[in-house]
């Protein structure tokens, strides 16, 4: 038997070049995942780096991790809707409602900030159950619905805040996340934990496959990931730990907004990739009534889906109160849909069913960049806008020709 | 033949408001045999297996499985007693590849998390019980696959499931000689390894080379159940176009 086992491939054979060609083969198949965002970010910095001096300066570099923080938030939000092919176009209003209810029980109800701020989160979650029950039980187009609610919870914010209500935020936690930095340590402790379990978790995904008699890749590849992320990620924390201030003050350090991303992200992933309710997302999303059949509880998942994706809106919704230093009645307002684009950018499917949370943070680093760099360019914001739509557009052609390459139906 | 069915229908009747869809039905399956489900379109085929398999439960009747009456009222109490249906469209997620999907609804978890190995491992099994040689890859995406490959996932799962009656809704409908030739073999096996197969079929040539058995449905009613044996292309057709019935209380497949 257990030599009959290996007749039947399951892509771990072979060599690390046999591994690189079945890697390219998959690439040809059209599941190109986020390497055309990948390209992008490397074409971007190319071309930014050439034709403005600032662009790869310490001080630009550090910030456009602190202002891409936000936008991969909420995009990876998104991604847990999009992956079942729906839409969740009141995410960043829901992160501003939230962040109103947060900001009303300190000022006026004068709690603490840690209560204060559950109280935000729980609104989100409410606000979450609440589309996913009208998507999922009722069956109104999510589209529809997340229309009415972006609309609807614009007048929410001035009804809590006041017309032209700005509260200052006056909590040192919530502003250290966008505005302070790691100590020097900090930054290589970062790298070097997720070096770690990198290590931890390929070893014990090889070590169940032992077990269980089944052929593993050559361990070379986990280790050639492993030098990758030592690499980049060693390079980005040398860099960020050097002085970029142009003061007398030195700043210096990783930004503590990075960690924090880098753990949810980490989080959403082995949810996504290592749960049976990941697994059971992606069926959904991949085909609900196979779903269905299968015995899963699909409005169930449609529910939890949205609530995940107006918890992370939350999270992106403190990093920008947390930047801009105030909630005010217009936050949220318009990031919503450079959240779509940078998931779509990223690789994620809009057709549903395909996608990680990784793509969403390489799409949210293309946006980031092309607004940070036009910025520097000093272009007006109708050429950002065109340029960033452009790219939608060229990024969601990718998915259909993708999705027709792979033998899916174009259209659903 | 003195063994017990794994399914008897009794009495079985479902209406949608007012269409009478199945009028009364008796039916038996056997374990080791394979059961032709034929009629022509409308005769009440899919509403009647959906049935078995509680996507729409029936309004009145007795099913018993293996002797004992069984009440099944959704998927999960239908997949619970054993029975699996692999369906025409095949309800295969395309965005997963074989193992996942032959695991979907029941996964293997280790310390919480999916038990990726031990559920290769077994859907490799399953596969190489029925002496699958067409699939390349066990990790390849179902949007890879042809549809003759499809369908051998579908039946793989049902192995795996380790089930005891399997319903098949036209298995061979799409697909082309050589691929049809497999998956037939493919259910003949199946049922060889003790399971009760209920295979629907328009193709009266498939019907004659895999099953041992056929009931003939026509307009909600059971008009004959026969065997392979003792019967004959033409009979079966002057049943399915409603040209002979059967009294189907006096009759049985053993062929009393």
């Amino acid at each position: 038997m257990s030599n009959q086992v290996t007749s039947l491939a399951s892509g771990h054979e072979g060599t690390l070049r046999d591994q690189a060609n079945q890697y390219i083969q998959r690439l040809k198949g059209g599941e190109m995942g986020s390497l055309p965002a990948i390209g992008a970010t490397i074409a971007l910095a190319v071309i930014f780096g050439f034709s403005s001096p600032f662009f790869f300066t310490k001080l630009n570099f550090t910030n456009m991790f602190v202002q891409a923080a936000e936008l991969t938030m909420l995009s990876s939000a998104l991604v847990f809707v999009i992956l079942l092919a729906e839409i969740d176009l009141s995410a960043g209003v829901t992160a501003g409602v939230s962040m109103a209810v947060f900001i009303v029980m300190i000022k006026t109800f004068a709690w603490a900030w840690v209560p204060a701020l559950i109280v935000g989160f729980l609104t989100g979650l409410v606000i979450g159950w609440v589309i996913g029950f009208i998507v999922a039980k009722i069956g109104v187009p999510s589209f529809v619905v997340t229309l009415a609610f972006f609309l609807g919870f614009q007048g929410m914010q001035l009804v809590l805040l006041g017309e032209g209500g700005v509260y200052r935020i006056e909590v040192p936690e919530i502003l250290a996340i966008m505005n302070n930095n790691l100590p020097a340590f900090g930054g290589w402790l970062m790298i070097v934990i997720c070096a770690v379990v990198m290590l931890a978790l390929g070893f014990w995904d090889r070590g169940r496959r032992a077990r269980s008699g089944l052929v593993n890749r050559p361990v070379s590849i986990l280790y050639i990931k492993v030098a990758a992320l030592l690499a980049i990620g060693g390079f980005a924390v040398w860099f960020m730990n050097l002085d970029r201030s142009q003061g007398v003050i030195p700043i210096a350090g990783v930004p503590i907004v990075v960690p924090f991303t880098i753990a949810i992200l980490f989080i959403g992933s082995f949810v996504l990739d290592r749960t049976k309710f990941g697994r059971h997302l992606y069926a959904v999303g991949g085909n609900p009534e196979a779903a269905r059949r299968a015995g899963i509880k699909v409005a169930r998942i449609r529910i939890y889906a949205f609530m995940i994706c107006a918890f992370l809106a939350v999270i992106s919704g403190v990093f920008h109160s947390s930047r801009i230093g105030n909630v005010d009645g217009s936050a949220g307002h318009t990031i919503v849909l450079s959240g779509v684009a940078a998931a779509v950018v990223g690789g994620v499917s809009l057709f549903g069913g395909r996608g990680k949370l990784a793509h969403a943070a390489i799409g949210a680093l293309v946006i980031t960049m092309i607004d940070n760099g036009l910025g520097l360019l000093q272009m007006s914001a109708g050429v950002n806008f065109l340029v960033e739509g452009g790219v939608l557009l060229f990024a969601a052609t990718l998915d259909a020709l993708a999705r027709k390459r792979s033998g899916g139906p174009l259209a659903r | 033949m003195s063994e017990v069915p794994a399914i008897e229908l009794t009495g079985v009747t479902k209406s949608f408001g007012p269409v009478d869809v199945l009028k009364g039905i008796d039916f038996k399956v056997y374990p080791g045999r394979v059961t032709a489900l034929v009629g022509d379109n409308g005769a009440g085929k899919s509403t009647l297996i959906k049935g078995l398999s509680g996507v729409q439960p029936y309004d009145n009747g007795v099913v018993k499985f293996f002797g004992e009456t069984a009440e099944i009222h959704n998927p999960r109490a239908a997949s619970a007693l054993g029975i699996e249906v692999v369906y025409q469209d095949l309800a295969l997620c395309e965005n997963l590849d074989i193992v996942q999907n032959m695991f979907l609804g029941h996964e293997e978890l280790l310390t919480g998390t999916l038990h990726e190995a031990e559920m290769e491992l077994q859907a490799t099994k399953a596969l190489q019980s029925l002496s699958v040689r067409t699939v390349k890859s066990v990790r390849q995406k179902v949007s890879s696959l042809s549809g003759g490959q499809r369908q051998t996932v579908a039946i793989a799962r049902s192995v795996l499931r380790e089930a005891k009656v399997v319903i098949l809704d036209e298995p061979t409908a799409a697909l082309g000689v050589a691929q049809t030739e497999q998956v037939l073999n493919l259910v003949r096996r199946l049922a060889d390894s003790g399971v009760a197969v209920i295979m629907i079929s328009h193709n009266l040539s498939d019907v004659f080379k895999v099953c041992d058995d056929i009931a003939v449905l026509y307009l909600g009613r059971m008009v004959a159940q026969l065997k392979v044996s003792e019967t004959n292309n033409a009979e079966v057709i002057s049943y399915i176009t409603g040209l002979h019935s059967q009294d189907t209380s006096a009759i049985n497949v053993e062929g009393a």
